[in-house]
């Protein structure tokens, strides 16, 4: 499945290239190409040929698919803009890439009408995940966060803590394991900073340009995550767990807790219709009792890239595309969460997302991952110190994680 | 005699001519590019924030444990690679050249594997040793999760390889058999030699610049190894090696000016070893050719 997915990604690639070395970008109706990751739904397709439609004939917005891997979608999306590439319009972009491309210069700063459109009614944590030094440069689209999930027919409640997890997971015996992402991949780094900050500290200081990472809720963390991976509680497949591993084992029905995004939850409707009558919901377990837990917001935003030849469409499209009915469509079909507050009270999404409460208040609480031009090696630096998250010893590793971050901060030394 | 001599080596050298200009070109202006990029501090994301640093990217690397891990595990794969190829080289070589029957065939299907795209080849294994959907598993009664740990990891990567380039080395062998006179072995077995000593003392002298050309371009190769890597591990579990270290730094955190370096010293890398295999088994290129 994958190689037929990575072989149809290398031959659209292939064939954009080809196209857009041959394309002389001035057509009549002027097309917008909107690179951004396949949707299997078809919820963007449809927004983008309603928002075609709605231009009366003033653009044309052609969805060009990104690999499904956030890591290779970067890697495609700046090797392109690092060379000026004119093809790209819209780009949807990660929520950790705003300060990045905005300080590399490749998008457009959101300014006048088109910033308000993408402000309106949106969550405040989405919202603060497009802006990079007081200026917006993107529009919220789609927000995502992590809950838990859990076998109400082998638990009565949700554990508060993950100290609590950990031993009610022990003490179910064989099932009783907890699914969890601990590949050496951005989701390690998500895991890792949303513990810290459940435990009321952060990687950088308040300015985004030094190093914070106190020591005590550091230690807490890492003393947790080590206790979490050499537990009985754990998967020994943990250090090669990404979502989607969790989640088919937790369909399969071998693990009674689960922490994961909310794909799984039509997933398991579809697929395991047995264990979804079983299946509850809570927010993320805290780090400390009594002081809930924030975890790292995600999503996906839509820039203007600032090699674009028709930029003034390129920011009317972005923000018909990010419009609530648009979003409203994504919740829907493609169980993308919305960043329009409105549409968590609707009664259609809410039977969609029986939990939209408990997103709700998550999101209010979400915490944002550093917001630094230096993120991704930041978080290659954290990932590679902190896997695989069994042989953490947290005094040790205290040391070499802010060494680690120093001198990703820096842009010296490998990483 | 001297003059013959010297005519040769100036037909030698025009002959070469097109082909070494043509290298030049195409690679004189990438490798002097990066050597320049590899003294600056260039960041792409911060593109107003270069500078010239002379050699600090060096040094940052050189003092980083990253690198020495790196080629530390570079060394690995390709010294166990190259030499488990070369043993197993052989005796397919060697069957490819006596074949009576469907030789095409044989060799055909010995060249499998090396026809096939690596990154294809690699996904291949990656599936195999799955431990969910994988057969080997099955296959050896186990319950391991091979590409978890670091041993185990480097086994497949290992293994990926060797089932991927052993036809080349095999071809590449057979091309030396074929430099074998027939009546040499001939007299060998009237001078009651067994098929043993044939080999050692006819043979493989015989063979030696086939087998150093061998052995040398596997062991460039596999000390630039990337996509098997990529593909099973991206390098996770300590299995990093150079060339995806390179990667790393020049694409995936656009840090030209480090990724440079890192480019120039697998490239000093790649010239060591040409310079030591040339300079250690020189003699036998020289000798192949007086033999004849």
């Amino acid at each position: 499945m994958i190689s037929i997915r990575l072989t149809l990604a290398l031959c659209i690639t292939i064939s954009i290239i080809l196209y857009g070395c041959s394309s002389q970008r001035r057509e009549a109706i002027p097309t917008l190409n909107w690179y951004v990751a396949g949707e299997p739904s078809g919820a963007f397709s449809m927004a983008a040929r309603r928002c075609s439609e709605d231009s009366g004939q003033a653009y044309k917005i052609e969805q060009v698919p990104l690999p499904a891997d956030a890591d290779q979608q970067r890697e495609q999306l700046v090797r392109r803009l690092a060379a000026g590439d004119n093809s790209i319009d819209i780009i949807g972009m990660d929520v950790i890439w705003t300060a990045e491309f905005a300080q590399a210069g490749w998008i457009l700063p959101w300014t006048g009408e088109t910033a308000e459109q993408a402000k309106a009614g949106r969550l405040d944590a989405p919202l603060q995940s497009a802006i990079y030094q007081n200026q917006l440069w993107a529009a919220p689209f789609t927000t995502n966060i992590q809950l838990l999930w859990y076998r109400t027919d082998r638990v009565t409640a949700a554990p508060a803590t993950w100290d609590e997890m950990i031993l009610v997971a022990e003490s179910l015996g064989k099932t009783g394991t907890i699914q969890a992402q601990g590949e050496r991949y951005e989701g390690l780094t998500a895991f890792f900073i949303s513990l810290l900050a459940s435990n009321g500290g952060s990687v950088l200081d308040v300015s985004g340009k030094h190093i914070s990472l106190a020591q005590q809720p550091t230690l807490q963390t890492l003393s947790t995550m080590a206790r979490f991976a050499n537990s009985r509680a754990a998967v020994r497949a943990l250090a090669t767990t990404r979502e989607d591993q969790a989640r088919l084992a937790f369909e399969s029905g071998h693990s009674s807790f689960m922490v994961n995004y909310p794909f799984v939850w039509p997933s398991a409707q579809r697929n395991a219709p047995e264990i979804v009558k079983h299946m509850g919901w809570a927010r993320w377990p805290a780090a400390i009792e009594g002081k809930p837990s924030r975890f790292v917001i995600g999503g996906l935003n839509l820039g203007v890239s600032a090699y674009t030849p028709y930029p003034q469409l390129a920011f009317h499209a972005a923000a018909c595309l990010t419009a609530a009915r648009h979003q409203r469509m994504a919740a829907e079909l493609g169980g993308l969460l919305p960043t329009v507050a409105a549409l968590y009270d609707e009664p259609e999404i809410r039977a969609t997302y029986p939990f939209a409460d408990v997103l709700r208040s998550s999101l209010n609480d979400a915490v944002q991952r550093p917001q630094t031009p230096l993120y991704n090696d930041i978080s290659l630096a954290i990932s590679r110190t902190l896997h695989p998250m069994r042989d953490i010893e947290p005094q040790k590793d205290f040391i070499r994680l802010r060494r680690a971050i120093e001198r990703a901060l820096n842009s010296e030394g490998l990483l | 005699m001297n003059q013959k001599k010297s005519n040769e080596r100036r037909l030698g050298w025009l002959l070469c001519a097109p082909a070494v200009t043509a290298l030049l070109v195409v690679t004189a202006y990438p490798i002097l590019y990066a050597l320049w990029l590899s003294l600056f501090r260039y960041d792409l994301r911060f593109p107003e924030q270069r500078a010239f640093i002379g050699l600090d990217n060096y040094v940052s690397i050189l003092t980083s444990e990253v690198w020495w891990h790196a080629l530390g595990n570079t060394l690995i794969l390709t010294i166990s690679s190259v030499s488990l190829e070369l043993l197993l080289g052989f005796p397919l070589a060697l069957i490819m050249h006596h074949t009576l029957f469907w030789r095409r065939a044989v060799r055909a299907a010995t060249l499998i594997p090396y026809a096939m795209v690596t990154v294809v080849a690699a996904l291949a294994w990656k599936f195999a040793f799955d431990p969910t959907t994988g057969f080997v598993n099955a296959l050896l009664g186990m319950e391991q999760v091979w590409l978890t740990q670091r041993w185990s990891a480097f086994l497949v990567i290992i293994l990926t390889e060797i089932w991927k380039t052993t036809p080349f080395m095999a071809l590449l062998l057979m091309a030396g058999l074929t430099l074998v006179p027939h009546d040499l072995i001939q007299a060998a077995r009237v001078d009651g030699a067994n098929a043993w000593q044939r080999f050692i003392k006819i043979i493989v002298p015989l063979m030696k610049p086939a087998i150093l050309v061998a052995v040398l371009f596997r062991t460039l190769d596999a000390f630039r190894i990337f996509d098997t890597v990529f593909i099973l591990t991206r390098g996770a579990q300590g299995t990093e090696t150079v060339s995806l270290l390179g990667y790393n730094t020049f694409i995936v955190s656009l840090n030209l000016g480090l990724g440079s370096a890192v480019s120039v010293l697998i490239f000093i890398g790649v010239l060591i070893i040409s310079v030591l295999f040339i300079k250690g088994f020189g003699a036998s290129l020289t000798q192949g050719e007086k033999a004849e």
